[in-house]
């Protein structure tokens, strides 16, 4: 169907891009950098202009000013802080919050995810109207600015959640100077990325930071004792005293507004290699979806660099300037460089099917093969308790599947490039991934 | 100075024929046989107090005319498919190679007068069939002032065409854009070179001075003496880099992220200078925006550089109290080389490191009038003193200099690489005929080997030089030209210098100087039959004013505001470019000769020059700084699996350039005898090549052959290739000609290649 502009004849061509997040401020700026003509127009719930979300721990210690880590949205307008709340495929409009109604050309879904709330006992206030005083997510500037206010007065806080944010927010609270504990309730810290032994050494890390952490535990209730004090009691009973309680359990896509409007929606808003949305199964052209909100090829990233990845590959189609770019996937690396806790793990480091209880000795490579896997998988090692580093490289024949370094990150740009461009390795070990030494 | 005489030698104080450095010499010429010419040491010229690399110690060499051209060359073509008339009274051996068969002929020596009228006709009727913008002028950096702005003159007003550019557009022109955009000047230095060791962090970008000017690395030496830190930027671990505090190794093409994600931490750490920000510059905000979209980790991943050296880099500029960024073609030779280089301004702004002492941003320009060069008018977009030719006011001074109505200047035309890439295409926008003046396209532009099928494409091909460069054999008219010792002429070097090369010796019978030459075009063409020639000439006839020596001859002949005199030249470069940003006004030979050299810009004789710019204000309209606010993007063509690895280009100690004159040199081309292929030895390993192997690169472009040499200094994911040699191991074949959108620069120093063992 032809768009009501387009009948105008006149008018701009309009995109509105649902969400105002790091994919969707990327995805304006490129759009103009491209040489896109139409109007773009961002639709944020929060009051903010787009910000680097990356930062926000960073924020949380006070290197970062608020308004610093605003990011550019190229000729972008924006429509902050009222929600979308409907859209109309068909007639191509979106209704606001406020009442008021938005025509579009071209639609793109950017509204990224909410922190995933766990099953907690207390986490609410009594009358259910949001989380209990000194109880905290961390997913926006204002979560952010809020969470820096309590810290400035709390002497003790409890981090819930030993994944990526968890560990990050621990540290910025740390380096405010409170003593912090971490309840985790994997096996160990961030076992979506890092293995046993590295998740050891960031352990270590963070405890001469003055952050404890206590693996496969649970937390059950939140309470207050008789004098007003909060506490995370555990499931098996114990009690952490804390004055700032932050939940770092995740975050799940926002699709609410997607499937309410017909968009086929899995875990995220289900996107094909043109980055274009489907009804019933049935591509939707016009319709977009990017970011935390995004499954392509079954995988929801939630990870800012596959954010961008997809906001340029959609920037380059819709502003003309590449209209046959497809996004095919993208090969993240976590990384943390904070002080002390430095890591980059990618791939399928975490998992260990080797571990029968072999003992790494300090700075001995050791290699061995999984024989039970399909492809022969060799694991090369470094321990080196002195400095307290670690290393791991994952290979399937010739090709890095999977890294982590945790402490000397002398390597990292060799080792990242060599996964992210799927390089083939040579036949000797691959020396020059963990050490600047073995190469040249 | 006149020369002296020393015993049985004429001493001559000038400067060498190479860099941009304009480093002194002192030629000793005997009248007596042995060595007729001898470069000395010439201890008290300041930018190089006496110190000489191996291509200004063997500069004379090429006085010799075994190396060098010592008549006109002219080929004729068949005629109606017959086959050529090539060979009669040929110099045998060198004519014609490269030229093809069919009916073009052998090159032959002519006379001066068969030779300038064949030229002079042949442009006349292309540009009587084509229309003036049908001819086409290709200049050179190593041009003196004189000559440059000469034939930007000639362009303008005997030719009447748009399309002049020149080499100096594949040098450093991504530098002088961003320099405009950010300073509201280019000049390479905003600074002398003496004052490099007295800044507290350098930062080198993309530059390998140990290789490509030797003799100002002692600036380099002494600055770690000072207690100053050096960092170096390089994709390579070149001789230049060993010497740093700090090497940050990025992936090629990526140095713009490096830059941003400095800046990043340069606000995030806290070592923003404010006050300077806000009371010296525009467009922070805008800056700072696109820096918080490049967080360490971001550009660690886009660079390959570790978060943790960034920091250090960031925290050892930005803790600095004083701080200079020099950059040179690894920066600036990219797609996007205007932004990159406006990026690493970034940082000198956000820091405060602009416009003060021992502080700022300057680009190692490359070739030895790299920065005249361009402000004199080769430029397609420029005129004299390094005036906008779209900028009605410097059109109506410039016209009233040449005496010729403002309106009947041509607009500015194509910049290099598209004017070649125009040469012998049929239309309207086709170019027809060439006149290419010092330099070398078939060996230094990009997509070399598209470029030599466009220059045979040609009508007619005129190229003057002093020796038969591969450009040279595929001319239809080849001019001998004097060189650097047979002639005077002012130089601009790198520091914005302007400097006096001084006549040593007169040149070999048959050679001519540029000047000569075209005045003699200029003659010819306006004793063609052609209506304007009138009016021009009764221009001519008006009187001069202004700062023409008392008593100086001038004559006015039909086309006679072409001199061939380089004083009388240089006095009308001086008003023609009063006013202008490289305002040469109040700069002369005496003064030069008396000062060592006078800093541009200088607009009365009172006027000690400007050794330092900026320290009071920027040439900014405010007179603030700005900021770019820029972005990276790839390279326009990254790694694939069909082409894996990155191609970086660039040079080595010995040679200069296209090669034309150093590989003419004995003791240069033994040092560094031909092309190579740099590969890390992981990448030889894995395709089975060992060193001193005859390798394959190929690019989307063609195919280049070289030999291995397998080192460490190199990143496995990018081979290195110098660009000096023509033939099979030609790197230029393989390079990518995506130009900036700003600067008209191309991708030299990235482009992805296939390496094989060449079978």
């Amino acid at each position: 169907m032809t768009a009501p502009h387009q009948q105008a004849g006149i008018a701009r061509q309009q995109i509105a891009v649902i969400g105002a997040g790091m994919a969707a401020a990327r995805f304006a700026e490129r759009y103009q950098a491209l040489g896109g003509t139409a109007q773009v127009t961002l639709y944020g719930a929060e009051p903010r202009a787009p910000y680097n979300r990356v930062l926000l721990a960073d924020v949380l210690t006070g290197r970062y000013d608020a308004e610093a880590v605003a990011l550019p949205v190229g000729g972008a307008r924006l429509c902050l802080g009222g929600e979308v709340i409907g859209v109309d495929l068909d007639a191509r409009k979106l209704t606001l919050a406020g009442g008021s109604v938005e025509a579009f050309d071209e639609l793109v879904f950017a509204t990224g995810a909410n922190p995933v709330l766990p099953p907690i006992r207390g986490l609410r206030r009594s009358d259910g109207s949001g989380l209990r005083d000194g109880v905290h997510a961390l997913r926006s500037l204002a979560d952010c600015v809020r969470l820096a206010g309590e810290a400035a007065s709390a002497e003790r806080a409890v981090v819930i959640g030993g994944g990526v944010l968890g560990v990050s927010v621990a540290r910025a609270l740390a380096a405010l100077g409170l003593p912090v504990e971490i309840v985790h309730q994997g096996p160990h810290l961030i076992e979506r990325q890092l293995d046993f032994e590295a998740a050891e050494v960031l352990r270590g890390r963070l405890r001469t930071l003055g952050v404890e952490t206590y693996p496969r535990n649970r937390a059950r209730a939140l309470t207050s004792d008789s004098a007003g004090r909060g506490a995370v009691e555990l499931a098996n009973g114990y009690r952490l005293g804390t004055d700032l309680t932050v939940l770092a359990c995740g975050v799940r896509p926002r699709t609410g507004l997607a499937h309410a409007s017909g968009l086929d929606v899995g875990s995220g808003i289900v996107v094909d290699d043109t980055l274009t949305a489907r009804v019933g199964g049935v591509t939707r052209p016009g319709v977009h979806a990017i970011g935390d909100c995004a499954e392509h090829r079954g995988v929801v990233h939630g990870l800012s660099g596959p954010a961008w990845q997809q906001a340029d590959v959609l920037a380059a189609r819709l502003s003309g300037a590449d209209p046959e770019a497809v996004y095919t996937g993208s090969r993240p690396v976590a990384r943390l460089s904070a002080g002390p806790l430095e890591y980059a793990a990618f791939g399928e480091a975490h998992t260990d099917v080797d571990t029968d209880g072999e003992v790494d000795t300090d700075g001995e490579v050791d290699r061995d093969a999984d024989a039970d896997h399909h492809t022969e998988r060799d694991v090369l090692r470094i321990t080196d308790g002195t400095r307290g580093s670690y290393k791991k490289l994952v290979l399937r024949g010739d090709r890095l599947v999977g890294g982590i370094l945790v402490g000397d990150l002398t390597t990292v740009g060799a080792l990242t490039r060599a996964y992210e461009r799927d390089d083939p390795l040579p036949d000797t070990p691959p020396l020059h991934l963990l050490t600047t030494y073995g190469a040249s | 100075m006149t020369p002296q005489l020393l015993g049985d030698a004429r001493l001559t104080d000038t400067h060498c024929p190479y860099c941009s450095l304009q480093c002194g010499m002192r030629l000793a010429v005997r009248a007596s046989a042995g060595v007729p010419v001898e470069v000395r040491e010439r201890a008290e010229f300041p930018v190089n107090r006496g110190a000489l690399c191996g291509k200004g110690q063997s500069a004379a060499a090429l006085l010799d005319p075994a190396v060098r051209l010592t008549t006109p060359l002219v080929r004729d073509r068949g005629v109606g498919g017959v086959g050529g008339v090539g060979g009669v009274g040929g110099v045998g051996g060198v004519g014609g190679a490269g030229a093809g068969p069919g009916a073009r002929g052998e090159l032959r020596a002519a006379s001066w007068a068969e030779a300038l009228d064949r030229v002079a006709g042949g442009l006349a009727a292309v540009r009587a069939e084509h229309g003036a913008d049908a001819v086409g002028v290709f200049g050179g950096g190593g041009l003196t002032n004189e000559k440059a702005y000469q034939l930007g003159k000639f362009a303008r007003i005997a030719l009447r065409t748009a399309n002049i550019d020149y080499n100096g557009r594949f040098c450093m022109s991504s530098a002088a854009a961003a320099g405009r955009l950010a300073f509201g000047l280019d000049r390479g230095l905003p600074f002398p070179l003496a004052d490099i060791p007295h800044t507290e962090c350098l930062i080198l970008v993309g530059a390998n001075p140990a290789e490509t000017m030797p003799p100002a690395l002692r600036y380099f030496r002494e600055l770690p003496e000072n207690g100053g830190t050096l960092i170096v930027v390089d994709p390579r671990r070149t001789r230049t880099a060993e010497q740093a505090d700090l090497h940050l190794q990025p992936q090629p093409g990526t140095d713009l992220a490096l830059a941003l994600g400095l800046l990043h931490l340069l606000i995030a750490d806290g070592m923003v200078d404010h006050d300077f920000v806000a009371t010296r510059t525009t467009g922070f905000e805008a800056a700072r925006e696109t820096a918080m979209a490049h967080w360490p980790e971001r550009v660690e991943r886009i660079t390959g550089v570790p978060v943790a050296q960034l920091r250090d880099a960031a925290g050892l500029f930005g803790r600095a109290r004083t701080g200079m960024v020099l950059t040179a073609r690894g920066p600036e030779q990219q797609s996007k080389g205007t932004d990159t280089v406006g990026a690493w301004i970034n940082l000198c702004l956000a820091s405060g490191k602009a416009g003060r002492r021992y502080s700022g941003y300057g680009c190692l320009t490359g070739q030895g009038n790299g920065q005249g060069g361009r402000e004199h008018g080769q430029k397609a977009d420029q005129l004299p003193g390094y005036r906008s030719i779209e900028d009605p006011a410097a059109r109506a001074h410039v016209a009233a200099v040449w005496g010729v109505p403002p309106e009947s200047l041509p607009r500015a035309g194509r910049s290099a690489y598209e004017l070649l890439d125009s040469l012998g295409r049929p239309g309207p926008d086709g170019v027809r005929a060439l006149l290419v003046m010092g330099s070398n396209p078939v060996v230094s532009a990009p997509r070399a080997a598209h470029v030599a099928e466009r220059l045979r494409a040609l009508d007619l091909l005129v190229v003057s030089d002093l020796v038969l460069s591969e450009t040279a054999q595929l001319a239809d008219v080849v001019l001998p030209a004097a060189q650097w010792a047979e002639e005077t002429g002012t130089l601009t070097n790198l520091e914005g210098r302007v400097i006096l090369r001084r006549q040593a010796l007169t040149p070999p019978e048959g050679v001519r100087s540029d000047l000569w030459v075209l005045r003699e075009l200029a003659e010819r063409l306006a004793a063609t039959d052609d209506p304007e020639a009138v009016e021009t000439r009764e221009a001519v006839e008006a009187p001069d004013a202004g700062y023409l020596p008392q008593g100086t001859q001038r004559t006015h002949r039909m086309g006679g505001r072409f001199d061939d005199d380089p004083e009388t030249v240089f006095d009308e470069l001086r008003r023609a470019s009063a006013g202008g940003q490289a305002d040469y006004a109040g700069i002369d030979y005496a003064r030069i000769e008396a000062e060592d050299g006078v800093f541009w810009p200088c607009p009365d004789e009172r006027h000690p020059g400007t050794p330092r710019l900026f320290l009071d204000a920027f040439a900014t309209p405010d007179g603030r700084a700005r900021f770019a606010a820029v972005t990276h993007r790839p390279a326009a063509e990254e790694p694939d699996d069909e082409y894996p690895l990155y191609l970086t280009t660039g040079r080595v100690l010995a040679q200069y350039q296209s090669g034309a004159q150093t590989r003419r040199v004995a003791a240069l081309s033994s040092a560094a005898p031909g092309p190579f292929v740099e590969l890390h030895p992981l990448v030889a390993a894995r395709l089975e090549i060992a060193e001193g192997e005859l390798v394959a690169v190929t690019s989307r472009r063609g195919r280049a052959v070289a030999a291995a040499r397998i080192t460490g200094t190199v990143r496995p994911d990018t081979v290195f290739m110098p660009f000096h040699w023509a033939g099979p191991g030609r790197a230029n074949t393989l390079t990518n000609p995506a130009l900036d959108p700003t600067s008209k620069m191309p991708e030299f120093k990235v482009c992805a290649v296939r390496v094989e063992r060449a079978a």
